[in-house]
């Protein structure tokens, strides 16, 4: 991670202006070349420390997610979560420490089609899934404060 | 938000191409113009559809390897006022109210907090807890122990 990665990360996590060549507006704000910037962003982006660069999009804009959970016994945890994961609907499957132990979040294009993800998931393992949408969304999304050290 | 605006957002939900013009990318996939991606966009970004634009990081991969879903039960009548302080820390990468469900579940407010290590997301617990003062009537980490998948958003029209 060198000065140039550390600036974009810090500076350019919004407020990218949406122009046909993005890269040479950050590049001209950082003062090195629309391809330096190409190259580091492309290097940031293989070796995993960006997700991604572009829009992030407020939640349920195009499609509809919830948060679910189960309570799965220790020992059946790697086949429910391997149900779970197989499901394309779901792009997060956490193991977390609750007697509620698989969290994950299911994506569908409307909600009957998370329903059904839920439901298939419930027949599939026997166990109930709670279901917890968002009602409401109160983060003021800036992008994330990293401390380098 | 028409069909054009949503197939812009599944053409670029996994991110904008790292080429010299990204958006004739976007265009093409779509059958718009660069420009009438770039101003459909920038009306996104206006009415809030579109919270950001720019780098999104891994926080796991730049060692933010702590990652504690807080959970909290506050009244439901001073929810939405605590939910606005607390999502507006910049410790905190996704703050909601959700359902409770009783008995199995008590808590209505999630707030995702990432740190280097247990230690300092507990610190930022405590200081969630200080905002919410004697509202927070219960409260949990919940940590991940695995991460089982994890991909982005990816919808298709």
């Amino acid at each position: 991670m060198d000065e140039l990665d550390k600036k974009m990360i810090d500076g350019f996590q919004r407020g990218v202006p949406l122009v046909e060549r993005p890269y040479a507006a950050i590049a001209e704000k950082l003062g090195v070349s629309e391809d330096e910037v190409i190259e580091a962003l492309k290097v940031l982006k293989e070796n995993g420390a960006l997700s991604r660069v572009g829009a992030v999009f407020k939640p349920n804009t195009v499609g509809h997610s919830t948060l679910a959970a189960m309570a799965v016994e220790p020992d059946r945890l790697e086949d429910v979560a391997a149900v779970v994961s197989n499901f394309d609907a779901v792009n997060h499957n956490y193991e977390r420490e609750h007697r509620l132990n698989l969290w994950f979040v299911v994506t569908a294009t409307d909600s009957q089609g998370v329903q059904q993800v839920i439901e298939d998931i419930e027949h599939m393992t026997g166990i109930k899934v709670l279901n917890l949408p968002m009602l409401e969304d109160y983060h003021l999304d800036l992008g994330f404060d990293l401390q380098w050290n | 938000m028409d069909d054009l605006d949503r197939a812009i957002v599944v053409a670029t939900q996994e991110g904008l191409p790292l080429s010299l013009r990204p958006y004739d990318d976007v265009a093409r996939s779509v059958g718009l113009e660069p420009a009438d991606v770039i101003n459909r966009m920038e009306k996104m970004l206006k009415s809030g559809v579109i919270r950001r634009n720019g780098v999104v990081p891994n926080h796991y991969a730049l060692g933010y390897k702590a990652n504690g879903m807080t959970v909290w039960d506050v009244p439901d009548d001073q929810i939405s006022a605590l939910g606005r302080r607390v999502g507006a820390l910049d410790f905190v990468s996704h703050c909601y109210h959700r359902p409770r469900h009783l008995p199995d579940w008590p808590y209505n407010l999630f707030c995702m907090v990432h740190g280097r290590d247990h230690e300092s997301v507990e610190k930022h617990t405590r200081q969630i807890l200080m905002i919410l003062g004697d509202a927070a009537r219960d409260h949990r980490i919940l940590y991940s122990t695995r991460i089982l998948k994890k991909s982005g958003l990816r919808l298709v029209a």
